[in-house]
């Protein structure tokens, strides 16, 4: 089973921004979200947030013009041209969040739990973990997609019955896009939408704690 | 009496009255050095105030991950207070480095029980700051609901939603970081470095501003000033 194909951090990020529409005021977190940008169909205008106080940002800054006055909140340089942007200190950006004027939130994950709980900013082995934006954008946007590896590198199981870390946010979770498969919690069950090519319902299941409820339209995962 | 001026003539005269048990916020979104006054920070250093108490949004991460800094560059952040002993409690919301194979300054302490954390979401940070400059005593908010972050905090049910009570945060002193000051302290951030700046400027008994610009007060448009003079009691020019 393990030999078989997975999508790569690039498909999974491809796959989510079909999740994402024109007009939407998108934050996206550090890791495979960031790499969303790229895979946008350019008809779409989406608006992105950042913590660090940016709305309407759009490449990242070249090389050269480089500053440390403009990033996002995972420390990459912004680029100063995009038309239509707007700054703000954190107060303002994160009553953005929490009055709930994101649209979408996609993050990553290290547990996500059926009724939607979300687990994303402490290891056991650590004795602290970081929360920055999280617990703010896990219950502040609209929609919370996670994109992420269906299991972690060890192998071990993300989506659970009941998450043993520390969570982020209860019953915040809508969209679980993986290497292997769609998923959305629906009234606190983990429904199958999409399946990776090559994958059998009984493969994902293996690997996911909770029993999937199978959805009628079981779609292969379209990039 | 446009002659008025909140100007030190120099960083060391603009701090070196913050005294041992001060609390004090340090602001810089942490990700890199913009917005970080690091000539305050440096100058406290020199004055080796101790037991402080340091709010801000990480526990200086910069420094030994090297996230947002430019290539060569010397960018300090709070790590060196810790370095020097001078912290006993950090409040914020991203004190580690994001990867646990980097140890910063502040996880070495906190491992060994040298310091403490109180662990704030940013955006309970962000308002807390805010409430304590604008006379909120404590609010209530849906960030934080069923995590362990809620533990022994009050709840209430509103709307059929539940919140958690949050208080105020005040300190005796901030430092700040700014792009743009007048003579009696308006104030212009650039980008993404007024983040908590701007809020902290109100929350502070005594709130340090460096400037990388001095201006004469009236060459600001109204319009564009981010921080009114109100808030600013001293002024120091930054230097690179």
């Amino acid at each position: 089973m393990n030999n078989k194909n997975k999508l790569s951090r690039e498909a999974i990020a491809m796959r989510v921004t079909k999740e994402l529409h024109n007009g939407n005021v998108v934050n996206l977190g550090i890791g495979i979200p960031t790499l969303c940008p790229q895979f946008i169909d350019p008809d779409k205008f989406i608006m992105y947030h950042s913590e660090s106080g940016v709305l309407n940002y759009g490449e990242m800054a070249s090389e050269r013009r480089e500053d440390t006055n403009l990033i996002n909140a995972g420390g990459q340089y912004l680029s100063w041209d995009n038309p239509g942007m707007s700054v703000f200190d954190s107060a303002e950006s994160f009553a953005m969040i929490r009055g709930g004027h994101i649209d979408v939130a996609v993050l990553g994950a290290y547990q996500i739990s059926t009724q939607g709980n979300l687990a994303n900013w402490k290891l056991t082995n650590r004795k602290s973990g970081n929360i920055g934006g999280a617990m703010d954008l896990a219950i502040g946007a609209k929609k919370l997609i996670i994109a992420m590896e269906h299991i972690d590198k060890k192998g071990n199981i993300k989506l659970v019955n009941k998450c043993s870390l520390p969570i982020t946010g209860s019953k915040c979770v809508n969209t679980i896009v993986t290497d292997i498969a769609v998923i959305e919690i629906i009234n606190e069950c983990m429904v199958l939408k999409e399946i990776l090519p090559g994958w059998g319902i009984q493969d994902v299941q293996e690997i996911t704690e909770p029993k999937l409820i199978i959805d009628k339209n079981l779609k292969e995962i379209q990039l | 009496m446009t002659n008025y001026s909140k100007i030190y003539k120099s960083t060391h005269e603009a701090i070196k009255d913050i005294p041992d048990n001060s609390s004090i916020m340090i602001d810089g979104f942490g990700a890199g050095p913009g917005g970080t006054p690091q000539n305050l920070i440096k100058g406290l250093k020199k004055i080796g105030s101790k037991n402080l108490i340091i709010i801000g949004n990480t526990a200086g991460i910069t420094m030994a991950t090297g996230i947002g800094i430019k290539e060569g560059s010397k960018d300090i952040d709070i790590s060196i207070l810790i370095d020097n002993n001078q912290v006993k409690k950090i409040i914020a919301s991203y004190p580690v480095a994001p990867s646990p194979s980097i140890l910063t300054s502040f996880e070495k302490a906190f491992n060994k029980n040298e310091i403490e954390l109180e662990l704030v979401p940013q955006g309970t940070l962000a308002e807390r700051i805010r409430a304590g400059g604008a006379g909120i005593p404590a609010f209530y908010t849906p960030t934080g609901v069923k995590t362990e972050l809620a533990n022994n905090k009050e709840s209430r049910i509103i709307n059929n939603k539940e919140y958690i009570l949050e208080y105020a945060l005040k300190a005796d002193y901030a430092l700040l970081k700014s792009h743009k000051s007048d003579k009696i302290g308006n104030l212009i951030y650039k980008g993404t470095s007024r983040n908590f700046n701007a809020v902290m400027a109100s929350a502070a008994n005594i709130t340090i501003v460096e400037s990388e610009i001095i201006l004469e007060t009236g060459e600001i448009d109204p319009h564009h000033i981010h921080t009114p003079a109100i808030y600013i009691n001293r002024i120091v020019k930054s230097y690179e």
